[in-house]
């Protein structure tokens, strides 16, 4: 699996499958990333549960903070890991002793252990590294186009206004995986992102 | 299944345009409007926050313009761009995320005279200092290189000579430095070159000109390539450090490859106000739908008129890329092989005189100071564009005194020839 460019398909794939997501190392602090895109995936629907043990006994937007994945109590499809590049591999380790295990580990932008994604794509998860699923839901949905940015999609259907909770269609038009983008290259070239 | 990737023509017309979500309009709306209502107090905290997706006040993002913006960012092969009012204001807001007072840049020589004029003597009065270089020799721009550079401009196709620049080998100086390229696409528009595919970084355009192509309305755009990690080292703290403005965000951090464009948002246009018209966004994006078009008929047209002009006698040199014999003529096969453009210059033989007499004496061409435009015009830089350049700067930037600027238009080549002759004749 060549992680340094995703096929659109490839990732329109999982977020269309899962239905709940751990955030390991979700902060309640709303000016940092984790707190944005935990709160902009429960407003489209997934069932977000905010795992961090320095928070046990608060709640993120309703949602109780767990110590750790074992805690959660009941399956999980996708772990979000919004943790150094250091910090993956002991996440990725207790994510393959949950039953069942959940079926997609993502590593948060700037993250990435090849070795972790290795043993879990061993284990039979799907993995995705140093990309952020705010973002990529934003952008194949193209709800991120309000922005200005690039959603590198098309669409000649008219799509509806977004409300709370409201899953959106991502079932656009792609106009590149990510594999002729600039960017996509030049983060294959630079150092390992930390 | 993989994905088919759409053509350039596809996207010219398409890309960041979809039905209206309330009115099923096909046609992107002007949302003339200044502002949008909030859902709730948690929706409208969410936008200001950059939590949320979403509409606040049109000074920092409006629907018509962005779908100019993902437009052009698809154009250009960028992750964002953030359209603004004007090609200079594109320039002010892009060097703001970079330089702090006293820091420098490098440029290239040969630019427009205006930005010459905005980097030399506005710039100076923000402590942001300008070196400059020679785009046609790479080593000047190493030797400019200090411990405050912070960025390197140059124009993909220079005005006014139309000539081409070497974007790879000076890409490849900035990245040596550290600091990201800047390119001015303007005069070439994502249809002849696209500069990030070479190296550049960052690309800024005059929408004023091709990209609207009518002469209606002014815009600039700034397109964030997605390719420079702004939190290497502590250089560009607008970027990789936390913003007191929006409660400690750090926004590379947040935003990823986009953060440039997002910096040049929240930053750059929320604070500066240069912001875009809707309605300009919309005339300049139905422009847009026929760029591939006109450049094909524009580059066409003025080859043909700089042939005609090579054998004329009354004229002494032809400076276009195009024609083979021309200095740029390698450079041009090279970064644009669809064709050099259409704007370029020319001297007569009869100096600056001539040069008078022709403008006065041609009955199509328009006398103006715009290029870019349906209708061909024509202007000598030496008296109006670059008069407030001494005359050694006037000839290092190709507006001797006796140079004269065409920038050809979509009409009939021969009625253009027709008109030269007649007005070089008389
Ligand atoms: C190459 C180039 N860059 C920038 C500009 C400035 O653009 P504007 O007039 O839209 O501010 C111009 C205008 O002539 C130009 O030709």
């Amino acid at each position: 699996m060549n992680h340094d460019a995703y096929d659109d398909n490839y990732i329109r794939g999982i977020l269309n499958s899962v239905k709940s997501i751990a955030m390991v190392g979700a902060s309640p602090v709303n000016v940092r990333p984790s707190y944005f895109a935990f709160k902009y995936l429960a407003q489209r629907g997934y069932d977000m549960i905010p795992v961090n043990p320095g928070h046990v006994g608060k709640s993120l937007l309703g949602k109780p903070f767990v110590a750790s994945l074992a805690d959660i109590g009941h399956p999980v499809d996708m772990i979000d890991i919004f943790r150094n590049s250091s910090h993956i591999m002991p996440v990725v380790d207790e994510a393959l002793t949950l039953s069942p295990p959940p079926k997609v580990i993502w590593m948060q932008l700037g993250a990435r252990d090849d070795a972790a994604a290795e043993k879990a794509e061993a284990a039979g998860l799907k993995v995705v590294m140093n990309r952020c699923p705010k973002i990529e839901y934003g952008r194949l949905s193209s709800e991120i186009s309000w922005m200005g940015v690039n959603s590198r999609t098309l669409s000649s259907k008219r799509a509806p206004i977004p409300t709370q909770g409201m899953r959106l269609s991502l079932n656009r038009m792609s106009v590149g995986g990510g594999a002729t983008a600039a960017s996509d290259r030049a983060a294959k070239n630079k150092s390992e992102p930390t | 299944m993989t994905d088919r990737l759409p053509g350039f023509s596809t996207l010219a017309v398409h890309a960041g345009a979809q039905p209206d979500p309330t009115t099923g309009a096909r046609v992107t709306p002007i949302y003339q409007t200044t502002s949008f209502v909030f859902n709730d107090a948690d929706h409208a905290a969410s936008l200001f926050g950059l939590q949320a997706f979403g509409n606040i006040y049109t000074r920092i993002g409006n629907p018509t313009t962005a779908v100019l913006e993902e437009r052009i960012a698809a154009l250009e092969g960028g992750t964002a761009a953030l359209a603004v009012a004007s090609g200079h204001a594109a320039q002010v807001v892009v060097l703001q995320q970079l330089l702090m007072p006293g820091d420098e840049f490098i440029a290239a020589r040969k630019l427009y005279g205006g930005s010459i004029n905005q980097f030399t003597h506005a710039f100076k009065s923000f402590g942001w200092n300008v070196a400059w270089a020679d785009p046609d020799d790479i080593a000047s721009f190493e030797r400019a290189v200090t411990p405050r550079t912070k960025a390197i401009f140059i124009e993909s196709i220079a005005n006014p000579a139309g000539s081409i620049t070497d974007i790879e080998p000076i890409a490849e100086v900035a990245r040596k430095a550290g600091v990201p390229l800047i390119v001015d696409n303007t005069l070439a528009t994502p249809y002849l070159i696209r500069p990030i595919d070479h190296g550049a970084d960052i690309v800024v355009h005059s929408l004023t000109k091709f990209l609207g192509g009518h002469g209606n309305s002014l815009g600039g755009i700034i397109v964030d390539g997605g390719t420079f990690d702004w939190s290497k080292d502590n250089k560009y703290p607008m970027l990789s450090e936390p913003r007191p403005e929006y409660h400690g965000i750090r926004i590379q951090e947040t935003f990823g490859n986009f953060a440039f464009a997002i910096a040049c948002r929240v930053l750059g246009l929320r604070d500066l106000g240069p912001a875009l018209s809707p309605f300009n966004a919309f005339m300049i994006l139905t422009g847009i739908e026929t760029l591939p078009l006109r450049m094909q008929k524009h580059c066409e047209n003025a080859k043909a008129v700089a042939e005609f002009l090579a054998g004329h006698s009354a004229v002494a040199s032809v400076n276009y890329a195009g024609l083979a014999s021309d200095k740029y003529n390698k450079l041009a096969r090279k970064y644009a092989p669809k064709g050099a453009g259409a704007v370029f210059t020319f001297s007569l033989r009869g100096g600056y005189d001539a040069g008078v007499n022709l403008v006065s004496n041609l009955k199509l061409f328009s006398h103006l100071a715009n290029v870019g435009d349906t209708r061909s015009l024509v202007i000598h830089p030496a008296s109006t564009t670059h008069s407030q350049l001494d005359d050694a700067a006037k000839v290092r930037s190709g507006a001797a005194p006796d140079v004269v600027r065409l920038s050809i238009g979509i009409e009939d080549k021969e009625d253009l020839i027709a008109d030269l002759e007649q007005a070089l004749g008389a």
